[in-house]
């Protein structure tokens, strides 16, 4: 089913979303409607246009696709699910997210992964294209993180503070230098064959959907960051 | 070993005519303060391990235990206590940030204790609850701003989910892993049969609790420890923890040694794992922003459920609740300085927040200022003690009340305030399972019902004496408010005349 996004509020249109019986769903014409697929599960949604932020929070397992640019917030606590941005994305992208997978052609904002979490099955990906801003994998708690660095030619593609706080997960950042001033909890490496196997599966699935080539992106060095402590802060404290 | 500069706070005594060495006190003490030496054939004790917890002293068969303050001293000095001398000689020792555990013990003004009462007499007689029909029922949550009726009488305006509660009394959150399994059924159970909720705080809900899931408040907080749609679905209401009154302005951390098998599947995360929540939620920055993580919480529940949203009692508070008001947010919570918590830095948790007798005199009167008090509901926190204190809230302005420590009291705490150790002997602040295992549910939300019914039949008395038979007619009625011993500046904010007047 097709539903035209034009001059529809959010409200409405999520109720047309969440009511169509239909699995497959095509919105039209999106102009920052936010909530789009929102705690939505099994359904395929995509989207023509730029959805508003917070697309796909708390999705429990549907696709959503979108030609365009997303905003911030996209998948927002999510628990399972896919979500293709064929464009930018802004920040905050994949918070808390649980498990399932978020694919970014280009670039992302602040804060990309922040707190996101594994836990037995459950196990997130997040794969940018481009680049990221700051904080990327703020107190990330689990999964996997991959920045590929596409047209930053070798530069390192992410912001200052990456890794705050991480405890947990790993990333994989695609440069020829290693980011600077990590925090001292988190060890940064250079990823060998071992470690490429791990992302292959992830990069493989952005490649095939965005036109990339998968040998070509894995090619290059990759960084390694994993945390040293599933506790950083048990030094911190003193009993009163 | 180094020299220990600090004394134990406490001694322990033990009357040797009335010990029987039957070594109870051995076996309950999870700080191995007692421990019996077959040599010597006594029982012996190690003061400095003692926390004041009093579990061996109400499980001593022959009453020979006293926990008493250690008299040893040191030199008496008005600026340098004792305590403010021990936290220089503890974190010399070990460079770390001072840990504590439950509300702000120090010597602030209780607000409720310089409140009084009104009582009708001669021309407005009063009411006796026990023969004539109270109300104690409220509804949080939105109120329409008016109401329009159709030709045939039937009700024409469009009403938002609310909660219904039989009493002003609400559980606060407090989640699984700061507290054990038996202490959250025991709430869980007790507000089911009240009537009224609990609340998961931020650490998830248990799959077997999900069958109390209309008595349940879902939290959502920072780290967003197991939330999902289930989640979200099961709960009467969701809220969004944007502070505590414990603690405003920073997060939340569970260390990872309280993460075994059932929390961690109830949080969602590894085992062994910290969790931590951070201080902002950091895609909030703002009230549109907060307004988005309502709205979109409401979007996943499809507009089914009140959202709350709980901050701290901070200088500003009017201020933000306005805002907060303004947010698409249903019920606003205030949690005063004075809240409990299972672990927070001793500096923010003394110094930090404000009373809350003055952030809701404040609130309530911002909100009525500016034509928005019908928008949300206000629930308040952060000690309340008594019947007396809820009643008194609701007078300045509260629609309902959350207690915490009160309920933990119910359920044993005897408030020795040490539950970031994980080791509390009455089963309530731990997950060792030796110790869970004391908290009997059965008997803990028994407890939790026998206080509440209690606290509401105060209530009605305390109603009846002003000739107000419904909580609905007592809300924001400060005439029934007097202050004693305030300065002219405190009346104005709590909006009370003093006594006499």
């Amino acid at each position: 089913m097709v539903i035209n996004a034009n001059e529809v509020g959010y409200y409405d249109l999520n109720k047309k979303i969440v009511e169509c019986t239909d699995k497959d769903i095509t919105v039209t014409g999106a102009m920052g409607q936010r909530y789009i697929g929102c705690g939505v599960s099994g359904k395929k949604i995509t989207v023509e246009g730029t959805p508003g932020n917070a697309l796909g929070a708390y999705l429990d397992g549907s696709t959503i696709i979108v030609h365009g640019n997303g905003q911030d917030a996209i998948g927002d606590t999510m628990n399972d699910g896919e979500i293709f941005i064929h464009g930018n994305c802004g920040d905050t992208t994949g918070y808390a997210m649980r498990s399932g997978k978020i694919f970014v052609k280009g670039n992302a904002g602040y804060r990309v992964g922040i707190h996101m979490k594994e836990y037995h099955e459950f196990f997130p990906k997040i794969v940018i294209g481009g680049r990221v801003g700051d904080f990327l994998g703020e107190y990330q708690a689990g999964g996997i993180i991959v920045v590929l660095g596409i047209g930053c030619d070798g530069k390192v593609p992410v912001g200052s503070f990456c890794g705050t706080g991480m405890h947990g997960g790993r990333m994989y950042i695609r440069s020829d230098d290693a980011p600077q001033g990590l925090p001292v909890q988190v060890c940064c490496e250079v990823a060998d064959d071992s470690d490429k196997a791990n992302i292959r599966e992830y990069v493989d699935e952005f490649a095939k959907n965005f036109g990339y080539d998968t040998a070509t992106l894995l090619k290059g060095r990759f960084y390694k960051l994993s945390p040293n402590t599933a506790s950083p802060y048990k030094q911190l404290y003193t009993h009163n | 070993m180094a020299l220990n500069y600090f004394q134990p706070l406490f001694d322990v005594i033990r009357d040797k005519d009335r010990c029987i060495k039957c070594q109870a006190c051995a076996r309950q003490c999870a700080n191995e303060v007692h421990r019996y030496d077959g040599d010597l054939d006594k029982m012996i004790s190690n003061s400095q391990q003692c926390v004041d917890c009093q579990r061996c002293v109400c499980i001593c068969p022959t009453s020979a235990l006293k926990i008493v303050d250690n008299p040893n001293k040191f030199r008496n000095n008005s600026n340098w206590s004792q305590q403010t001398m021990t936290e220089v000689y503890k974190q010399a020792e070990t460079g770390g940030v001072l840990l504590s555990a439950m509300g702000n013990p120090k010597e602030y003004p209780v607000y409720w204790d310089k409140i009084l009462l009104n009582a009708s007499q001669v021309t407005n007689p009063p009411i006796d609850p026990l023969r004539e029909p109270m109300e104690t029922k409220v509804f949080l949550g939105k109120k329409p701003k008016d109401v329009t009726f159709n030709e045939d009488g039937s009700v024409n305006t469009e009403t938002t989910p609310t909660l219904e509660l039989s009493t002003p009394i609400m559980f606060s959150a407090m989640s699984y892993g700061s507290i054990s399994r038996n202490a959250h059924e025991s709430l869980a159970r007790a507000a089911t049969e009240l009537g009224i909720f609990y609340n998961t705080g931020e650490g998830g809900l248990h799959k077997d609790f999900y069958q109390y899931g209309a008595n349940t408040i879902v939290q959502v907080a920072s780290g967003r420890f197991g939330v999902f749609k289930d989640y979200l679905e099961t709960g009467a209401a969701i809220e969004i923890k944007m502070g505590q009154g414990a603690k405003p302005g920073i997060g939340g951390h569970l260390p990872g040694a309280k993460i075994l098998e059932d929390v961690s599947r109830t949080r969602m995360i590894p085992m062994g794992t910290d969790a931590i929540s951070p201080a902002p939620h950091h895609d909030i920055y703002s009230i549109e922003d907060l307004r988005q993580l309502v709205l979109s919480l409401k979007e996943a529940t499809e507009y089914k459920k009140p959202v709350i949203v709980k901050i701290a009692a901070v200088h500003n508070v009017a201020a933000i609740a306005s805002g907060i008001a303004r947010s698409g947010a249903d019920i606003i919570a205030i949690d005063g300085y004075r809240g409990g918590t299972g672990a927070a830095p001793t500096r923010i948790r003394d110094n930090v927040g404000i009373p809350i007798e003055l952030a809701l005199a404040s609130v309530d009167q911002r909100l009525r200022d500016e034509g928005i008090r019908n928008e949300v509901s206000v629930v308040v926190a952060g000690s309340i003690r008594s019947s007396s204190d809820v009643v008194k809230a609701i007078a300045l302005g509260a629609d309902a009340c959350y207690i915490g420590t009160a309920a933990l009291l119910a359920l044993g705490c005897h408030l020795c305030r040490s539950c970031q150790t994980g080791k509390c002997n009455w089963g309530i602040a731990t997950q060792r399972p030796d110790l869970v295992k004391r908290l009997n549910p059965n008997i803990g939300y028994e407890r939790l019902v026998n206080l509440v019914h209690a606290w509401d039949h105060e209530i009605k008395e305390m109603m009846g004496g002003m000739g107000i038979n419904s909580v609905e007619a007592l809300r924001g009625n400060r005439l029934m408010l007097r202050g004693i011993g305030l300065n002219e500046k405190e009346l104005e904010i709590l909006g009370i005349q003093h006594a006499g007047q």
